[in-house]
């Protein structure tokens, strides 16, 4: 497993084209985001034209990655020494970083035009934040040692409640500090095991500690103290009841950065680490298949009764983390096939990729949708479907891939894992996954069910920008399209990349 | 020679049409409708033209890879030619007619927009070459009809769509887990392979094959509307008539039925399903659901629901032709696919006139409206006497070639069946010839229309004349042809000797 994720030694030449590539990847997210506080762009082509240079630099990194494979860095300054790595697995969610990241900073200028003026006293915060919060996450794929991935993991998570206090309401800054609070003991548990694999096996770095780990009461209680800190902060049931309150009162661009990638960072880093730690385990991985059953059930039940319109996508993410969960045991633990391995790696990333792209699109929908008619509730949405039927095409093509209905990336993911529960003989997870898909469903056709009315009295509805739209349509028909097209990706992320 | 790009360039005309009509303006009109129109011309021609190529003995084929191991397939054979055929020349009927039957009523690009998409999704139904590639377009369908039922907007209508979406949305979700098991169990599965290649499981694996050719068929039987999934069809008649006609009467069913076939020839093979014992479990089915379906279209009092029941009848016609695993059952499954479409699509056509000229939902309402609106009520004669089974309109051949698989098979017990619901047929359909002609009504002076509207200078609009009319000719005529070359006949036995003989 940790093979897969491009944790071994390896004494391969680094190229020197590839260092210019990684340090604008991770440092230039930084310098456009003070530009921005400075600059404050009101247009979307300069945000675009500023971000061009950054997808340019993953798609170098792709390219390399594709030649030669695996890269391995090693930074020192003085004592401390930094390893990173890029795989196909770390250059394919790093280019998903950028584009969702270009997208959210293209959607932030028509969003904040039409948000309360009283809200907006702190809005030039927003971009400076919003570079850390991309460099941070860049960062997290590629790092390939405990304390950098601490350093990201840390900065990541603080300028994510920053971003979520901005708005400046009552509501948002009440859950941003109940966040904040959550954040900080999620990180301590995260010292917590970090300190006690220094004081045990005395390095920190990732394919060394794959080396010298051995299974032992040290190895599960770091991996249970690590886990604890990471779910809490990856919402993974039963750690979520601080998820929906920060979406419901936040600035759009930023739940959908949250929710697509922040929580999904953690989830990337408690796999990588289990992976390293406990390779063998049965228990762990077990506990977290079933708290993810409960997880796809609780969530959807949440989202079927939500009433508005941003919690039911919050809660939706509660459900879809539970998927992901499921696939735990598929991946660690005794007596895998190797086959059975390779569709649920597969089928975790695509899911998680896909995932991603949708609940994106999903809430940059939700916000035109509510940007459009003022209210946040789902009965706001009467009648949508004849004067907004733009914003809902976005939701609708999001939602099916959320559902997993083909052709999608959610469908093809979940094809790959049902193939995989059914190879191991694992019925109770085909069901959980099949009936949680019904469930999906359900929540998700409730907001058509409202859009659809027609014997109301119609709503005066603000026009928006037809970009506004176009960015949530473009993310929905990537995830669609990924579906598809999905055999490339899949190749560059084969562990042997 | 393999012209890769021609099914999916069929493909791509009714889903660019959709993607276009979603971008024009509500108020396009003309636009509108040269994009609808243009579409459906060019989509014909292209079947044809594979149809053309499909008989010179290509197989035109279109392939890349989704994940290792499955392939996106879309591959042109006759089977799938006799689907994409009828769903292309009433896509071109349909459309004319809708533009009429919706002329100035609200959210008409959406409706013509997810009507694309649809249609879209038959065709690659019928052209798909694999179970998954089937899959792909199968959910497609459900997903781009549930705003067509759910159009109106109505209370009524929205639960309507709610039902709909539980009903194949479950059989979707059942049939996923079926087509996962045997691609697990087996592998990628072609089409296009000689004979199952799925026998070499037998011995080891009865019990699991019998699974899912249960998951498979139940899945697929929802969309073809068998007792007891069939609770969608009647509700999803409140949509506007073009979409009962079409999709409910036609692509929607069909599709269920289609996949039943494909399962059945392609995808099992005919003797493994006789081994496995399904056939006869699906000739129960099928009558049970033939016969049922029969005696509620006798209790209703609306058209629309009486044809609605009617429909579920008659698609299990194809099923039972299926389970009589015989040439002769073939021919009747593959021929009524295409008889039924056209006699039910007239069916409702006629019924959307009724409603949209004179006001009437009622079958009670119809007296005498032979001489008010008389080539409507000539083309409902020509279908509904094609439904009982009477020379020389088409359903005749079916019932015909049903009953010789009957005693080819040995189940003599179906032609009780058969008679007995042919029996059925004119119990439900007579009455209302009988109101239609030779009863006198509001025509002859007594009382009035429930809402008489004055759409032409003919009986009723012209787009919504003409089309049926061309319906019921191309009814009638494959009855009175049926023994040229290309007729739904013929080219079924083609199919049937070629390629299906057990």
């Amino acid at each position: 497993m940790s093979m897969r994720f491009g944790l071994v030694e390896s004494s391969q030449m680094v190229l020197p084209l590839t260092y210019p590539a990684l340090w604008v990847a991770l440092c230039l997210p930084c310098l456009l985001g003070v530009l921005g506080a400075w600059l404050r762009p009101q247009r979307t082509w300069p945000i675009l034209l500023a971000g061009l240079p950054l997808v340019a630099s993953g798609i170098v990194l792709l390219m390399i990655v594709e030649q030669y494979g695996l890269q391995r860095w090693q930074l020192e300054w003085g004592k401390l020494t930094v390893q990173l790595r890029l795989n196909g697995l770390s250059v394919l969610l790093l280019l998903l970083t950028q584009g969702l990241g270009l997208v959210a900073a293209l959607y932030t200028p028509g969003e904040l035009r039409h948000a309360d003026p009283a809200q907006r006293s702190l809005e030039r915060w927003l971009w400076p934040l919003l570079g850390i919060l991309i460099s941070s996450l860049s960062l997290i794929w590629v790092a390939a040692d405990l304390l950098t991935l601490y350093v990201a993991l840390e900065l990541m998570g603080l300028s994510a409640v920053a971003m979520l206090l901005l708005p400046g309401k009552v509501e948002a800054l009440v859950a941003g500090i109940r966040y904040l609070l959550l954040a900080l003991v999620g990180s301590l548990m995260y010292l917590l095991g970090v300190a006690l694999i220094l004081g045990h096996w005395d390095r920190l770095d990732l394919a060394g500690l794959v080396q010298v780990v051995e299974a032992g009461p040290v190895a599960w209680t770091a991996a249970a103290l690590l886990g604890a800190g990471l779910a809490l902060k990856a919402a993974l049931f039963p750690l979520h009841a601080w998820l929906a309150p920060v979406h419901g009162n936040a600035w759009v661009p930023v739940s959908a950065l949250h929710a697509a990638l922040v929580i999904k960072a953690s989830l990337f880093i408690l796999l990588q680490l289990w992976s390293v730690l406990i390779p063998d385990s049965i228990f762990a991985a077990q506990l977290v298949a079933w708290l993810g059953v409960i997880a796809i059930f609780w969530g959807g039940g949440l989202a079927w009764r939500a009433v508005e319109l941003k919690s039911l996508v919050a809660y939706s993410t509660v459900a879809q983390m539970g998927y992901l969960m499921v696939v735990f045991p598929l991946l660690l633990g005794p007596g895998i096939s190797a086959s059975v391995q390779v569709l649920a790696w597969q089928g975790f990333w695509l899911y998680l990729v896909g995932h991603a792209l949708a609940k994106a699109a999903m809430f940059l929908a939700a916000g035109n949708l509510i940007l459009a008619t003022g209210k946040t509730s789902l009965q706001g949405l009467v009648g949508a479907s004849r004067q907004l039927p733009l914003s809902l095409l976005a939701f609708g093509v999001a939602s099916v891939s959320l559902i997993g209905l083909p052709p999608s990336a959610g469908f093809t993911a979940k094809w790959l894992l049902l193939r995989a529960m059914v190879m191991q003989a694992q019925w109770a997870w085909v069901a959980a996954l099949l009936l949680g898909t019904l469930l999906s469903a359900a929540y998700v056709f409730r907001v058509f069910r409202y859009s659809f009315v027609e014997t109301s009295p119609h709503y005066a509805f603000r026009a928006l920008p037809p970009w506004l739209d176009g960015l949530a349509l473009g993310l929905a028909l990537a995830s669609l399209l990924l579906g598809l097209f999905a055999y490339g990706p899949l190749n560059l992320l084969q562990g042997d990349r | 020679m393999n012209a890769a790009w021609l099914p999916p360039m069929a493909l791509s005309t009714s889903l660019l049409a959709a993607v276009v009509i979603f971008a024009l303006p509500e108020n396009a009109w003309r636009w509108r409708t040269g994009v609808n129109l243009g579409a459906a011309l060019v989509k014909l021609t292209l079947v044809v033209l594979l149809g053309y190529r499909v008989v010179e003995g290509h197989r035109d084929t279109f392939r890349f890879p989704v994940v290792e191991g499955i392939d996106f397939v879309l591959r042109a054979d006759a089977l799938g030619m006799m689907f994409a055929g009828l769903s292309s020349l009433l896509w071109l009927c349909t459309t004319l007619y809708a533009i009429g039957y919706l002329e100035g009523s609200p959210n008409r690009k959406r409706f013509f927009g997810f009507f694309s998409l649809c249609v879209g999704s038959t065709l690659g139904i019928a052209l798909a070459g694999n179970l998954f590639t089937f899959l792909i377009f199968y959910e497609m369908l459900t997903l781009s009809t549930y705003p067509l039922v759910v159009h109106r907007g109505t209370p009524k209508a929205l639960d309507a769509g709610r039902v709909y979406l539980r009903y194949t949305l479950a059989g979707g979700t059942v049939l996923l887990l079926g087509v996962v098991l045997l691609y697990s169990l087996a592998g990628e599965h072609s089409f296009a392979l000689e004979g199952s290649g799925l026998e070499v499981f037998l011995p080891d694996y009865r019990g699991l094959l019998l699974l899912i050719f249960a998951l498979l068929v139940g899945g697929l039987a929802v969309k073809a509307a068998m007792v007891p999934v069939h609770g969608w069809l009647p509700r999803a008649m409140v949509a506007p008539a073009p979409v009962s006609a079409l999709l409910h009467a036609v692509a929607v069913v069909k599709a269920g039925a289609f996949g039943i076939l494909r399962v059945v020839y392609d995808v099992f093979g005919i003797e493994l399903s006789v081994e496995l014992g399904m056939t006869t479990v699906l000739a129960v089915a099928a009558s049970i659901t033939i016969v049922y379906g029969s005696l509620r279209a006798l209790a209703q009092e609306e058209l629309k629901s009486r044809l609605a029941f009617s429909t579920i009848s008659q698609v299990s016609y194809i099923v039972l032709g299926i389970s009589l695993f015989g040439p002769f059952g073939t021919i009747a499954a593959l021929t009524h696919l295409l008889h039924q479409g056209l006699m039910k699509v007239t069916l409702f056509f006629c019924a959307g006139n009724y409603a949209e000229e004179l006001g009437i939902h009622r079958i009670d309402e119809l007296n005498g409206a032979g001489r008010r609106m008389p080539l409507t009520s000539l083309a409902f004669t020509v279908g509904a006497l094609g439904m009982i089974g009477l020379p020389p309109v088409a359903g005749f051949i079916t019932k015909w070639y049903l009953g010789m698989g009957a005693v080819q098979a040995g189940m003599p017990w179906v032609i009780v069946v058969l008679v007995a619901v042919s029996m059925l047929n004119a119990m439900y359909f007579l009455p209302i010839l009988y109101r239609l002609w030779f009863r006198l009504g509001p025509a002859h002076g007594h009382g009035a229309w429930p809402e008489e509207r004055r759409l032409g200078h003919m009986e009723t609009s012209a787009w919504l004349l003409w089309p049926m009319v061309a319906t019921a000719l191309l009814s009638l005529g494959a009855g009175l042809f049926a023994a040229m070359p290309f007729s739904p006949l013929g080219w079924a036995t083609a199919v049937a000797l070629g390629d299906y003989l057990p």
